[in-house]
């Protein structure tokens, strides 16, 4: 057994991985309430976003955190785009066109940035990397603790759009009933191309926060996306507040386990969680009834 | 099924039989090899996919099942190669059985089966890459001994009339799909679910059988990449390579036909090998023009180059495919 503050920080970590998971999933969990599609290329868009926070620090020398108000607006303008102008009428409509389309979108994605970055993976080199906080016996990473707090503002911030802003609103009439909100007058094509984009803007977001204590090479998403659907589906599919809480409790079950039973074994601990809610409750654990 | 059935199979498979009686450069053989290979593949996901609409996202499930049965039996337990291959094509149809019991048992479909079955494979992935008896992350080697015996062969073009022997089957095996009443309730699950379960068809055992049957024909795929290469390791047998290539050829060569995946496969590879004439080594490019292919498929040509040449050709027999 291990000592009881040991446990305690594995348990700290969990939440403050799970903090960035929660952004991650939170793009997808808003695109499949909207859209209702399963959007593969999310892994693949992150890892975008990854390499581009990694290529503004190389090449502008701008700090991760910086990039943020500079990354937010690009991704999502690049979210819009991509569902207004591919998605949308490529896949005519029907949900295994749309599973295809992303799935290409991610396999075209994944390999342009092979092309261009090569295999090698890279990391960022900031001042506050290594920069660490105490709280009596337990030790954390500060910029993890940056990454929390801004993803839970986020997270905060979302959900405020979501349920008070116009947008927000739209977005949600068209989640429950397409047909309904396009008879009071909402642009359907545009509100899911907003909420695509959405999507995107938190990628951007987690990128910025996990550069700094993070690595990114061509493949670095396909560990995120697994691991972004386990959380959606446990948190519900559709459910803010439960893709927080999927990803607070994943991040939590993945350092725990990795602690006891190893890293590579740890991940096969998220996705038997994911198959078993899958099974046995694909509403989620947060979820309403179907 | 009748002999008219049979005839374009017989003719094409004939034709391609002597590819090798004028080809004899190892490259060009190899390539054709790994054709077949992936057209094995696919051909096993095309029934559940292409017929049957259930996309599954994890086919590598059943090739590395096959491909590492087929290894360890061998190796581990000196068990003769063909009856390895035999016994690795039952496991892959286990697997798939399995698989396809939690899931369809569950009411799983469209993205959550996509999603399941993604899953699944990587929990294969993980378990081979830490286990003892699959050689862990550093793979596991099959003797060389070449035999006819042993399923290894001196000869590439020996190999390649064995593998296309096995296409050759699949494609049997698929035409005797499409001509049969298992197969029309299939398509019926795949048009409408609800509506074919109203019409007294049963779902769940027309969808298990469609897996066992596509599971089975992957894992025979597994196997042979495993005899040719001699070599197997978790990253190769549960990647997701072989999951988006078995997908892909059906998709772009014409889901749901009994060609589609042979033609498909043929076309995607040739095309990323001129990719990688043209562009030289840079990596990914050729998996980068294959993305675009799907969704330039999806966009413009949902039936795939078969149903494009009969767009375009409407004086074939539309059966024909």
């Amino acid at each position: 057994m291990y000592a009881p503050a040991i446990v305690a920080e594995a348990f700290l970590n969990g939440l403050l991985t799970g903090s960035v998971y929660a952004l991650i999933a939170l793009g997808l969990t808003l695109v499949y309430g909207v859209l209702h599609i399963i959007n593969f290329a999310h892994g693949a868009l992150l890892t975008g976003a990854m390499f581009a926070v990694w290529a503004a620090h190389a090449g502008l020398g701008l700090d991760p955190y910086l990039a943020i108000p500079l990354l937010t607006p690009l991704f999502f303008a690049l979210g819009y785009a991509l569902q207004r102008f591919v998605i949308g009428p490529a896949s005519h409509g029907s949900e295994s066109n749309i599973l295809l389309v992303t799935l290409g979108l991610a396999i075209i994605i994944e390999n342009a940035l092979l092309a261009t970055f090569r295999s090698d993976t890279r990391t960022l080199a900031t001042d506050y990397g290594f920069q660490s906080v105490e709280f009596g016996p337990l030790i954390l990473s500060k910029p993890r603790l940056i990454g929390f707090a801004a993803a839970v503002l986020v997270t905060i911030l979302l959900w405020l759009v979501l349920a008070h802003s116009d947008t927000g609103k739209a977005i949600r009439a068209v989640a429950k009933e397409k047909l309904g909100a396009r008879l009071v007058g909402i642009d359907v094509g545009h509100v899911y191309a907003v909420t695509f984009g959405l999507g995107c803007a938190c990628l951007a977001i987690a990128a910025c926060l996990l550069m700094p204590t993070f690595y990114v090479n061509p493949r670095v998403g396909n560990a995120f996306v697994l691991v972004a659907f386990t959380i959606v589906v446990l948190g519900g599919m559709s459910s803010v507040p439960g893709a927080l809480l999927g990803a607070l409790f994943v991040g939590v079950v993945e350092s725990l386990s990795g602690l006891y039973f190893g890293d590579s074994l740890g991940q096969l601990g998220i996705f038997l969680i994911f198959i078993l809610v899958l099974l046995v409750r694909p509403t989620g654990l947060f979820g309403a009834k179907a | 099924m009748t002999a008219r059935d049979l005839l374009p199979i017989a003719v094409a498979v004939a034709l391609t039989a002597l590819v090798p009686l004028f080809v004899t450069t190892n490259t060009v053989l190899n390539f054709l090899v790994l054709v077949l290979i992936v057209a094995l593949a696919a051909q096993g996901w095309n029934i559940l996919g292409g017929f049957g609409g259930q996309f599954s996202f994890g086919h590598a499930a059943f090739f590395g099942t096959g491909a590492y049965a087929t290894a360890i039996l061998q190796t581990r337990f000196g068990v003769n190669a063909w009856a390895g291959f035999a016994l690795g094509v039952a496991a892959g149809a286990l697997a798939g059985w399995i698989i396809g019991y939690l899931s369809f048992r569950s009411g799983l479909r469209g993205s959550y089966f996509a999603l399941v079955t993604l899953a699944f494979a990587e929990v294969f992935r993980i378990l081979a890459n830490a286990a003892e008896v699959t050689g862990g992350a550093a793979g596991m080697l099959i003797k060389l001994d070449m035999r006819p015996a042993n399923f290894q062969f001196a000869s590439r073009a020996v190999f390649f009339w064995v593998a296309l022997a096995l296409v050759a089957a699949a494609l049997v095996l698929t035409r005797g799909i499409e001509c049969s009443r298992f197969g029309a309730r299939l398509v019926a699950i795949r048009e409408n679910e609800e509506a074919a379960q109203a019409l007294g068809v049963d779902t769940l055992r027309t969808k298990l059988a469609a897996i066992t049957l596509s599971a089975g024909v992957t894992a025979a795929s597994g196997c042979l990449y495993a005899q040719y290469f001699l070599f197997v390791d978790a990253q190769i047998a549960y990647g997701t390579w072989i999951s988006v290539e078995a997908l892909l050829a059906p998709i772009i060569g014409g889901a749901g036909t009994a060609f589609g995946p042979l033609i498909g496969a043929l076309s995607l590879h040739a095309l990323g090998e001129i990719a990688k004439l043209f562009a030289g080594r840079v990596p990914g490019i050729d998996l980068a023009l294959f993305g675009c292919l799907l969704v330039a498929a999806v966009a413009f040509a949902p039936e795939g180059i078969l149903g494009l040449a009969r767009r375009t050709r409407p004086r074939l027999k539309p059966a024909a495919g």
